[in-house]
């Protein structure tokens, strides 16, 4: 008899996270929980202005302080050659300042003493003379002739310009708009946002001179890729590099870049022989570490009277910091920002893409939105918002015109990526649905009757997850693929390992389940591990919505290996030839016989007791997966808003999400990923941005400054679901961890912008703070953060 | 949270406390709820010498309405306390109302009314209640207790009059002229945020007549905003659309707000009008629907 998947915790079973046990009995292990013998603790001085060159540096009195035993200055790092390391996107990054300091926060020396307390204490004893620059603090700045350069480090550096990049068949958009009935225009900023994981970044770094080996337990995404930079930057060879990635307390993408703290932390514990402890605090975390957007985004798009999309124009400025610390793998230099519209039977798209450096905090692509995504969407559908309302044009009918059809896959964007399947229209009716969309224009006349603002907004959209495909995507060339390793004990239980690395999202339950699925293996007899590079197989870490497109495919694959070994020892044991065989969840049988069978388990007792002859003992393997194409998730959300003309002060009367990530392994995580991208989405909505003053002070460095919502105001989620599975993953699924962050936000905006549509307003820049939606209400103005820049200039 | 070094005593009783207080000369601090003290002793923005914690005295948790309808606040009274009592809720409207708006739950449970006031916090929301409410501050010092008035005892921004070695045991709230009714308002980014505006107004009615009237703000300036002089016009009158509508203008022009990034000047003025005009119309509302 076949065993009943969900009873065993397969696919389709909203299995209890393994993983809560100990989280919620607060029996995690961070790498704050691991206590060395003898370990040393480090602490960061950063720089409390955002722009300066460093006159002195004075160190002596921190050395009075009985308990400092060593203290770090760029110069010391200079002598060793670190002072400077290289950044995901090639460029370079100050470890600790050796010149000039670039940005408030940035590391400027470090001190290594007996405990925390300590350290603190002497950091406040170092005494730095700086001499303050003109600071920078947007791209429009930065742009201007004459400015101060930033990066006077770099040679042949031209201003403060990062790249200059563009993409597109500009003749065949120039065409298009020569055509278009109407040309509808949008432009907006998205704020430059921090995820701000509950963990800040840490690193204990323990250097052991008798073995020659490093040991260093940090909050890494991706602990392979540090092993590998470490290996190149500190010249140690990489069999003598072990980075452990314990429980990680949420990443986002603000734990994919290596930080100056890490390589200190190494460099320090080199020296004084000891383990070295670095845990960042909070403010540290918020204003020195990796950001998510923070991008001026314009664009026209050229449309026919009837409602079809003939063409977009788009531009974006980016706001770099003082660093190109990109932590994405592409080959384009603003990443995915051109699967902008991917939803969309768009014929021709161009884009132009500026970067700039500013005197602000590096690392621009944090916060699930798998390399600018996010700004991809939200500027997609901001624009789709505008342009059905100057076509006049209801907001649904317009997205149902121009979405691509389900008879179209695959489908090629106008950017060139191939789009492979969904149901788009289905998702968008169900969510009109649920909304009330039917009844939602008599709703709001009626309110606006009683001094009411009510809207409704849209976003649908596809976004590209999976990165990548070798040909495609890399860091540091090191090729995105993924990979797992998979033994199964002679008693039928297993471990699983995979080069992915967990912040969250709930691996070591959900691995587990697609191993139940392929091998009929319980998951409750699968244990995951993930985080150790000197056990876990070569992998890319966890980020992107990458983990379930990659590692969970290579989960499925290596299974499927784990089992055609076993259907070779099932024949022996059934004295049949392979071909008689047949595989049902959790046993194989005799095609003539269905009753004559032997389970997984008992081939795997085969395997160390009973093998055939000739073959090789033990049940184990790995695989290593290279995606043929990326996953193309599919997202419709609906969200209705009631504003308060005299406050400016708007409450969620309702949110409504249809998703469709193709097959879902665990429903219940799969929903808690939707709940907290959409939470997420709503804290970009409303309050969540990081702002800086004209001096490059960073107004949120901590929580009664940078807004967090609270379940208190967090709105409630009604969430509905669509299958189309991916045709080119082993089992369907597609990837779900970003598309509420990444879809959610315009659909909130929208909302708000449709409630004051009426007033003339087109745009309110995030986060929509009642403040800024009473101006714009009052003034019938666009909100927009954005300096006035030329199109096509 | 790493601090600077500091020293740490817990009194058993408000004279050992005073005499803690006094010994440190200045370079002491009072630990009450620890809502406003700790943030910044992390931030090291605070790095007093020693702290007295008075969480180990006994007696000073409590809070009651006392039979001439004035209240009496004991320096340990938690803000949950204030917020989870019907008779506060009946005696005092507007701290009721006020009470769920001070901070989030969590802090609700740590934070004291007392140190709130003596916090002296531009943005804090109980120094602009026990100012529209009136009533005094109970001072113990080496030389035993005295009295001082709420407008004499919040006089800037962090600033109140305690000498060093005094410690504030109490807040009493006086007994009403007749019915007290009132009202907060607070405009927050999201719960546990400081006022970006709120508005504190409350009224003792006798009939339909108000007969006495307070009216404070909090977030709108570099401190408190006693507006009590502008809620005095509706002294010995009846509540109308025209004197609320008058009223609300003349305490937002008494509001000092700054432009910052929680909005214009302009916008809190305009918050702080709407808010003097909801709650008033609020109490004109209810009070005819009870006739
Ligand atoms: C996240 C967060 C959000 C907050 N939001 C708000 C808000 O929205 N509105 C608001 O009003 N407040 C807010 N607060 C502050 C909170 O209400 C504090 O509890 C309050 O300001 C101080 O009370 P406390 O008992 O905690 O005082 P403590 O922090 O213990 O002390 C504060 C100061 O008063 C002195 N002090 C305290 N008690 C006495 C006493 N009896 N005699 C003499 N001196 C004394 C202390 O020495 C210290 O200088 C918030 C705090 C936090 C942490």
């Amino acid at each position: 008899m076949a065993l009943d998947e969900i009873k065993i915790g397969g696919l389709g079973a909203s299995r209890r996270r393994v993983e809560d046990n100990r989280f919620i009995r607060g029996k995690g292990n961070y790498v704050d929980d691991i206590v060395l013998p003898g370990m040393l603790h480090m602490e960061l001085l950063r720089s409390p202005v955002a722009h300066a060159r460093i006159k002195s540096i004075d160190v002596s009195k921190a050395y009075e302080i009985p308990g400092v035993r060593l203290v770090l200055t760029g110069e010391m790092m200079a002598a060793r050659n670190l002072a400077w390391m290289p950044t995901l996107s090639y460029d370079t990054q100050a470890v600790l300042a050796t010149d000039k300091v670039r940005f408030q926060g940035q590391e400027v020396a470090a001190v290594i003493a007996d405990d925390p307390y300590i350290a603190k204490d002497a950091c406040q004893a170092i005494v730095v003379e700086y001499e303050q620059l003109p600071v920078i603090v947007n791209p429009f700045q930065a742009m201007e002739a004459g400015s101060e350069v930033i990066r006077d480090d770099k040679e042949n550096q031209p201003g403060n310009k990062v790249f200059d990049w563009e993409i597109g068949d500009k003749a065949a958009t120039d065409k298009a708009f020569a055509e278009a009935d109407v040309i509808s225009k949008m432009e907006l900023h998205y704020p430059r946002s921090h995820p701000s994981p509950m963990e800040t970044c840490g690193s204990i770094a323990d250097f052991n001179r008798a073995t020659g080996k490093l040991t260093v337990y940090m909050t890494s995404q991706a602990p392979h890729i540090v092993r590998a930079a470490v290996a190149m930057v500190a010249e140690l060879p990489e069999h003598m590099i072990r980075i452990v990635s314990p429980d990680l307390g949420g990443g986002f993408g603000n734990k994919v870049p290596i930080y100056p703290g890490y390589v200190v932390s190494i460099l320090a514990s080199i020296l004084t022989e000891r383990p070295v402890k670095w845990i960042e605090d909070k403010t540290g975390n918020l204003i020195s570490t990796g950001f998510g957007r923070d991008v001026y985004l314009q664009g026209e798009m050229a449309l026919r009277k009837d409602g079809k999309m003939l063409g977009m124009r788009m531009k974006t400025i980016s706001d770099h910091g003082a660093f190109y610390a990109d932590a994405q793998p592409s080959k384009f230099k603003i990443g995915l920002m051109h699967s902008a519209f991917a939803a969309y039977d768009l014929p021709a798209a161009h884009l132009e893409s500026v970067g700039y450096y500013t005197n602000k905090a590096p690392g621009g692509v944090a916060y699930r939105c798998s390399f600018r995504v996010t700004e991809a969407m939200f500027f997609q559908e901001r624009m789709v918002h505008a342009a059905a309302n100057d076509l006049g044009m209801d907001q649904a009918e317009f997205r149902r015109i121009n979405l691509v059809k389900d008879d179209m896959f695959p489908y090629r964007t106008a950017f060139g990526f191939l789009t492979d399947s969904g149901q788009y229209g289905k998702c968008l009716d169900i969510g009109m649905k649920a909304i009330g969309y039917d009844t939602y224009k008599a709703e709001q006349a009626e309110a606006r009757s009683r001094g009411k603002l009510l809207g409704i907004g849209i976003s649908t959209m596809t976004e590209p997850l999976g990165a990548g495909n070798s040909r495609e995507y890399d860091i540091l060339g090191i090729k995105m693929f993924d990979s797992a390793e998979l033994r199964v004990h002679m008693t039928g239980k297993a471990i699983l390992r995979t080069g992915a690395m967990n912040q969250g999202q709930g691996h070591q339950t959900t691995w587990a389940q697609i191993v139940a699925h392929e091998l009929g293996i319980p998951a409750d007899d699968v244990t995951v591990e993930e985080g150790d590079t000197d056990t876990a197989p070569f992998g890319m870490g966890t980020y992107a919505s990458r983990s379930t497109p990659v590692a969970g495919a290579a989960v499925a694959m290596v299974a499927r290996k784990i089992r055609a070994k076993a259907r070779k020892i099932a024949a022996h044991l059934l004295e049949v030839s392979e071909e008689d065989i047949e595989w049902e969840l959790g046993r194989f049988y005799v095609r003539s016989n269905k009753e004559r069978g032997v389970t997984i388990q008992d081939c795997a007792l085969a395997a160390y007791s009973n093998m055939p002859d000739g073959m090789e003992p033990g049940l184990e393997n790995n695989a290593y997966y290279d995606p043929p194409n990326l996953t193309w998730p599919f997202a419709a959300y609906f969200v209705k808003v009631e504003v308060d003309a005299e406050t400016g002060v708007w409450d969620v009367l309702k949110v409504v999400a249809v998703d469709d990530c193709g097959v879902r392994i665990n429903p219940m995580v799969v929903e808690g990923q939707i709940m907290g991208g959409l939470t997420e989405a709503y804290a970009m909505a409303s309050m969540q941005y990081q702002t800086y003053d004209e001096e490059g002070n960073c107004i949120g460095s901590n929580y009664m400054d940078y807004l967090l919502p609270t379940a208190w105001e967090t709105p409630g989620f009604e969430l509905h679901e669509v299958v189309t599975p991916c045709p080119h993953h082993p089992i369907g699924a597609k990837g779900v961890g970003e598309c509420a962050t990444v879809a959610g936000p315009a659909a909130f905006v929208n909302a708000v912008v449709d409630a004051l549509g009426h007033l003339g307003v087109r745009n309110i820049d995030m986060p929509m703070m009642p403040n800024r939606v009473y101006e714009a209400l009052t003034t019938g103005k666009d909100i927009s953060g954005m300096p006035p820049v030329k199109m096509g200039d | 949270m790493y601090p600077s070094r500091f020293g740490y005593e817990s009194p058993k009783t408000v004279e050992e406390a005073v005499a803690l207080l006094d010994a440190h000369a200045g370079e002491a601090k009072v630990l009450a709820g620890g809502q406003s003290l700790v943030p910044m002793m992390r931030l090291r923005f605070a790095a007093p010498e020693m702290i007295v914690d008075i969480n180990g005295i006994e007696g000073l948790r409590y809070h009651r309405v006392e039979k001439d309808g004035s209240i009496r606040i004991g320096a340990l009274c938690r803000h949950e306390d204030l917020e989870a009592d019907d008779a506060v809720a009946k005696a005092v409207p507007t701290i009721a109302a006020a009470a769920p708006l001070v901070a989030d739950p969590i802090v609700r449970t740590r934070g004291t009314f007392v140190g709130s006031v003596c916090h002296a916090d531009p943005q804090g929301d109980w120094a602009a209640t026990m100012t529209a409410l009136g009533g005094h501050i109970v001072a113990q010092g080496p030389k035993g207790k005295r009295d001082i008035p709420i407008a004499d005892f919040v006089i800037g921004p962090f600033q109140n009059t305690l000498a060093f070695n005094e410690i504030a045991v109490e807040a009493v709230i006086p007994a009403p002229k007749g019915v007290r009714v009132g009202n907060y308002l607070k405009l927050e980014r999201r719960v546990g945020d400081f006022a970006t505006a709120s508005v504190a107004v409350s009224l003792d009615m006798v009939g339909d007549t108000v007969a006495d009237a307070g009216i404070a703000l909090a977030g709108v300036g570099g401190r408190t905003i006693n507006a009590n002089a502008e809620a005095s016009a509706l002294i010995g009158k009846k509540l109308t659309a025209e004197n609320i509508a008058s009223v609300a203008a003349a305490v937002a022009a008494a509001a000092e707000p700054r432009t910052d990034h929680r909005g214009s000047a302009d916008y809190k003025r305009q918050i702080v009008k709407t808010f003097v005009e909801r709650i008033l119309l609020g109490l004109l509302n209810s009070s005819q629907k009870a006739a």
